[in-house]
């Protein structure tokens, strides 16, 4: 492939993923480069401002908005190895700037080249298969908002399918949220509790010895909550099987 | 019961330790869910039909001068009398006014939440008249004294034992050693009792699912029957409704009428759909002899022009709250309001205020399922997070959450000072970690209430990407 058909990717490596499962970040960066992109991480980036949005803490959020703007507007394309942050971006930054013209330009033109990562890996740039092996039963869970924000489902299952030795059991509720909604999780911790519970419930009586997903958020509650609750199952990004990093220690694993 | 929406906190933590409620709510989805599901494939393009039903409540919302004019000046035609309530005590007064100039004593009621959202009953029972609600979940947890837990179901969070415990307690003159097991055997003991309530009634009060401007007529779907025997034997039959409820014709009726049953209970059809078309005429055998349709609008138009507007779309079908997990964990009680759920959520900030109602606002994952099943493609999730910000920006948000996200976005605005802050929290983690997990950190004790935080991998993406690239 020439230097020239190669487009540049700004990697949005979210907020969490920073923080907690930066392999997460490294997995997205090497199934970008199998898939013939350049990726470039800026520095300018902190966080995606979607816990402000969400609390209705509006200034703080187009702050951040604009910052993640300029940062990423030179990019042929924004990938982020999350449903929820890069629905942030393509759904609700242009909901931010209705009423400023100029910044809603932007935010539009940002919106029509932002992806989740799976998603633009199957769609955009036409991966059909990856090499990994991960020789195990897995449960996916569908965060809602790459299910209903951003259409994705049947991507990280037509990727996970051309891993060797794994099998796919899926959920009795997969469309049901799982109870994280970032500061939801914190505001009603009971509530979040049973939905964690009955996900978690679902995903062990599927009798798959991993579940993953592609958000990061929905995946440190269930495992978070699985600690607490003295539960065993193997938590993981899908990015991190699909890119053959799934030998390496689990979410949370010592 | 006290309804308390600043309660619900409490309320819910209290739902969420009832053994009982679980399974009940658990039916949300084989009755309610499965069903809606199957109707919605078996229309076919159910998707067009949502569209087309937005339309017609979008054409309304925006033209409710219009046809509520239309509508009144086409029920005054048909004999009948259109009242104005601003609010619920303005409500409250014309209804007592109708019932006492024909000296009402026993009113029987076809299912309303707008009558719920009024406080008619307690108000009636203060001024001598005695409702006698004829839906079997209304007429239920009338017995019971407590308000619907669900705006098509009331009854919903009563188990068919519980029922039986109540009937038992209520119809004391009835056999005490009858057999009360079947549902079957329900029905039946609570069709007998309301038979003499229907013969004895002076008036009868409906709600109304929809309100043709061109006809004049009122429109309700029912599964039970009650509703044409409580406004078809009475001499006065009172509709009480919201005034959103109006739409231009019965075309636009038919088309929400294929919408709402599929969308609540997963039937192609009400078992009833009744059209009330004002009082009896010369030449007809049967209908009440006075016809009186009361709007009330309550702090609906007042959402009109605002960031809610959407809202005053809802056709009450009550699909936004069966798909809704967090009504599916705590149940309708815990909301402490007449509207429940997602609906609610959206709703009641701006009828109750922002103040009395941000918990059901915040009370959300904005998983989106319920604007993705609302038959008229309300955006709900977005309308409660409007209600958020109004909330923030009153300043009326908890003094922990605003402080904690001033404070994070002091940093996420500074990339350079949020990536050192990164990498103090992501060591900070590390080090109070424990065999992968962190237990406990105090400044976040609701994440820590219920679950630990799985410890950082390492050195933060940024750090390590940094040091690789040397950038």
């Amino acid at each position: 492939m020439s230097k020239a058909s190669r487009p540049r990717i700004g990697l949005f490596v979210t907020c969490l993923v920073d923080l907690v499962r930066p392999q997460i970040g490294f997995a997205a960066v090497k199934l970008l480069e199998q898939a013939g992109c350049d990726v470039e991480v800026p520095g300018a980036q902190t966080c995606c401002g979607q816990p402000a949005w969400n609390a209705g803490a509006d200034r703080d959020a187009r702050d951040i908005a604009q910052s993640v703007i300029a940062a990423f507007e030179g990019f042929d394309h924004v990938v982020a190895p999350s449903g929820s942050c890069a629905g942030m971006i393509k759904r609700h930054y242009p909901e931010m700037f209705e009423n400023d013209a100029a910044w809603l330009a932007r935010a539009r033109a940002l919106s029509a080249k932002t992806h989740e990562l799976l998603s633009f890996l199957v769609k955009v740039r036409g991966m059909t298969g990856v090499t990994a092996t991960f020789a195990k039963s897995v449960c996916y869970h569908d965060s809602c908002s790459s299910l209903r924000e951003m259409g994705v489902k049947a991507e990280p299952r037509a990727l996970l399918s051309s891993v060797e030795g794994l099998t796919i059991d899926e959920l009795t509720d997969g469309q049901v949220c799982c109870g994280f909604g970032g500061l939801f999780s914190v505001k009603y911790p009971e509530i979040s509790e049973r939905m964690a519970d009955d996900k978690i419930a679902d995903a062990c009586a599927t009798g798959a010895r991993a579940m993953l997903g592609g958000d990061l958020g929905c995946l440190l509650h269930l495992k978070g909550r699985m600690q607490r609750a003295g539960k065993s199952l193997e938590v993981r990004h899908v990015a991190e099987v699909l890119a053959g990093m799934g030998a390496q220690k689990a979410l949370g694993e010592p | 019961m006290n309804l308390d929406p600043k309660a619900f906190p409490q309320a819910a933590r209290t739902a969420l330790k009832d053994p009982t409620l679980k399974p009940v709510l658990g039916r949300l989805k084989t009755h309610f869910g499965a069903g809606r599901a199957l109707a919605a494939q078996r229309y076919g393009d159910f998707e067009s039909l949502r569209e087309a039903g937005k339309a017609i409540r979008e054409y309304a919302v925006t033209h409710l001068d219009e046809l509520l004019t239309q509508f009144e000046t086409s029920v005054v035609a048909r004999g009948g009398t259109v009242h104005w309530a601003r609010d619920a005590s303005e409500a409250r007064r014309v209804i007592l006014s109708i019932l006492q100039d024909v000296g009402a004593k026993t009113v029987t009621k076809g299912k309303s939440m707008v009558t719920e959202e009024i406080r008619l009953n307690p108000f009636l029972e203060a001024n001598g008249i005695v409702p006698v609600e004829t839906d079997l979940g209304e007429y239920i947890i009338q017995l019971r004294d407590e308000p619907p837990s669900h705006i098509i179901a009331p009854a919903f969070h009563l188990s068919k034992e519980q029922v039986a415990e109540t009937f038992r307690v209520s119809h004391a003159d009835l056999d005490p050693g009858r057999a009360l097991v079947e549902r079957n055997a329900l029905v039946q003991e609570a069709r007998a009792v309301l038979r003499s309530a229907f013969e004895r009634a002076d008036a009868g009060i409906t709600g109304a699912n929809f309100l043709s401007a061109r006809d004049g007529a009122a429109m309700i779907v029912t599964n039970e029957g009650n509703g044409d025997l409580t406004r078809l034997l009475p001499g006065t039959h009172i509709v009480v409704t919201g005034i959103e409820k109006v739409v231009a014709d019965m075309d636009d009726v038919a088309v929400l009428l294929r919408l709402l049953p599929r969308s609540a209970t997963g039937q192609p059809i009400s078992t009833y759909v009744s059209v009330m078309g004002g009082p009896r005429g010369r030449d007809e055998d049967d209908g009440p002899e006075n016809f009186h349709v009361v709007l009330v609008d309550n702090g609906r138009s007042a959402l009109i022009g605002t960031e809610a507007q959407d809202v005053l779309r809802c056709i009450r079908c009550a699909a936004c709250m069966n798909h809704c997990p967090i009504y599916g964990a705590v149940g309708g009680h815990a909301y402490g309001a007449t509207y429940m759920g997602p609906i609610g959520a959206a709703l009641n900030p701006g009828m109750m205020g922002v103040a009395e109602a941000a918990h059901h606002a915040n009370a959300s994952t904005f998983c989106g399922r319920c604007a993705e099943v609302c038959p008229v493609m309300i955006p709900l999730p977005k309308i409660m997070r409007h209600w958020r910000a109004v909330e923030y920006a009153g300043g009326l948000a908890p003094k922990a959450i605003t402080r904690g996200l001033s404070l994070w976005a002091f940093a996420a605005k500074r990339p350079a000072l949020y990536r050192l802050g990164a990498r103090v929290a992501s060591r900070l983690l590390r080090l109070m970690s424990r065999r992968g997990a962190v237990r406990s950190v105090p400044v976040s004790n609701g994440w820590f209430a219920v679950r630990d935080f799985p410890a950082p991998q390492g050195r933060t993406f940024q750090e390590q990407w940094r040091g690789r690239h040397r950038k």
